[in-house]
């Protein structure tokens, strides 16, 4: 279980982060959801440690983190498995190094072949059976964010956080890696949190949701609740989610059904 | 400016503080020193084979004097490779594509979170990845300084006999004329200095990059630059103080 208490954060004098306090739960998806610039990834990164809070405070299963000691800051970050918005792999190794990583330098007392082994099972568990010597420029941006999931996992991560992982994926793959955290939430019975904007995230495996909206948490529920809120922002922000998806609907069909032109008589 | 330096000695002590263990750093070191030392000998080799062969051409051109003996001529080659160009040339030519190589690639990493993902894993970022580009710096430049010495004279001789300005012979009696071994040593010490100076300075620019592509681009210009302005300035005080 995560708690945060109390999150300020200022960039240049600009209020980012305003007063955050919640819960995030273990063995549950944790969703932060708002509007691009609501600083959803800040806060992300400030209860990982990436960015540290101007007041506040992020406490992980009992144990205080922000401004703790570095030992035990890093005690508890070799707990944490993270998924970027780009996947963030390393360019110059391959997939199966970048799962091995984590587990060469957090675990280097263990052997080469428990080592590979790991590997493989994370691998299989993405999905990945068959990429282990490719490189992060030769496979695609789904499978890139399945790598990334599998390097979090690798060192049996007991926090898990993912930042837009479904940012520039098509509905299917979407739906695939939601389908895919939410399974290794609850497989791993791990603290998830996951920074998203997307509507569908929400309803598919949305456990907990917290709303941000400028800098403030403006609602908090579950997806069975949501629709049900009377938090205008709220209301606003999933009803532009809904216009968008009717409209990539509409824009979709339009194009299936576009009428073959023949090269003889455009 | 300022804060800047104060910026850059908080970067380099961060490099000691949680260091990774020294078979990580040792085993990073080796791969560095490749990408540095061996990569970079041909660029080396080639600057400094053509250097030695226009100063020796341009000394014979100046030294039209029937008083002066040609071996002059590889005299000054010899003095002038060892104590400036060799070290000096070759770092800047170093500081072109080591500096830029090393801002490009850590920037790269900052801007596509490589970096983040680091330290996420409780992993000193600037320590794993800075301090083995620092020693493999500090270790392959004197090499590649010694290499730009031989074939700076190499080319020299090549240049000086081949134009028939002087025999191999006058040439030979000038490179081993006067010589003064304390200007190796000096050499190597600027190479040292310059070594550190251009590694962590690229460092520092690419590790605090922030942006996108054109950030990376301007992170590799200016660590060139500063890097370039610092091997200078460098040369001068060392030269005051050690001359």
């Amino acid at each position: 279980m995560i708690e945060i208490h109390n999150i300020h954060k200022s960039f240049n004098g600009v209020k980012v982060l305003d007063g955050i306090s919640g819960v995030f739960e273990t063995g549950k998806t944790n969703l932060l959801l708002g509007a691009s610039g609501t600083g959803k990834s800040v806060l992300l990164k400030c209860i990982v440690g990436l960015v540290k809070p101007d007041i506040g405070s992020v406490t992980f299963d009992g144990t205080y983190f922000t401004n703790n000691k570095l030992d035990i800051r890093q005690e508890i970050r070799r707990k944490i498995g993270m998924l970027f918005q780009g996947a963030a792999l390393f360019d110059s190794m391959t997939v199966e190094e970048n799962v091995a990583f984590p587990l060469k330098m957090l675990t280097p007392d263990v052997s080469r072949s428990d080592r590979m082994d790991r590997v493989n099972f994370c691998l299989n568990r993405v999905g990945l059976e068959n990429a282990n010597k490719k490189m992060p420029s030769e496979i695609s941006g789904g499978m890139k964010k399945r790598v990334g999931i599998a390097r979090a996992i690798a060192t049996d991560c007991t926090y898990l956080f993912c930042d837009e992982p479904n940012s520039g994926l098509d509905p299917l793959t979407s739906l695939k890696i939601d389908e895919l955290i939410k399974e290794i939430t609850q497989e791993f019975n791990i603290t998830t949190i996951i920074v998203t904007h997307d509507m569908n995230s929400v309803m598919e495996i949305g456990d907990n949701i917290m709303f941000l909206y400028q800098g403030k948490k403006l609602w908090e529920g579950t997806s069975d609740t949501i629709m049900d809120s009377d938090v205008k922002e709220l209301q606003e922000f999933i009803f532009a989610n809904r216009l968008m998806r009717d409209a990539k609907k509409v824009e979709e069909s339009e194009e299936s059904h576009e009428p073959a032109t023949s090269p003889v008589k455009p | 400016m300022l804060q800047h330096f104060g910026k850059y000695l908080l970067f380099m002590s961060s490099l000691f503080t949680r260091s990774e263990s020294p078979r990580i750093i040792f085993r990073r070191t080796i791969d560095e020193a490749i990408l540095i030392g061996i990569n970079s000998i041909f660029i080396v080799a080639i600057v400094s084979t053509f250097i030695g062969a226009v100063t020796c051409v341009q000394v014979a051109y100046n030294l039209n004097n029937a008083f002066i003996p040609r071996s002059t001529i590889g005299f000054m080659v010899r003095e002038m490779t060892i104590l400036e160009l060799a070290p000096t040339i070759t770092s800047i030519v170093l500081a072109g594509k080591v500096g830029s190589s090393i801002a490009g690639g850590l920037g790269t990493m900052q801007i596509t979170e490589q970096v983040d993902a680091l330290e996420v894993m409780g992993i000193n970022s600037a320590s794993y990845l800075v301090l083995p580009k620092v020693i493999a710096a500090l270790l392959m430049f004197p090499l590649l300084v010694i290499l730009a010495m031989f074939l700076s004279i190499a080319g020299g001789y090549l240049a000086g006999t081949l134009s028939g300005a002087l025999t191999a012979q006058e040439y030979i009696t000038g490179i081993r004329e006067d010589f003064i071994s304390y200007n190796i040593v000096f050499a190597l010490i600027k190479s040292v200095v310059f070594a550190f100076l251009i590694s962590s300075i690229s460092s520092f620019r690419g590790y605090f990059t922030s942006g996108g592509a054109l950030e990376v681009g301007a992170a590799s210009t200016t660590a060139v630059t500063n890097g370039v302005i610092a091997v200078l300035i460098a040369d001068f005080i060392l030269a005051q103080l050690l001359l």
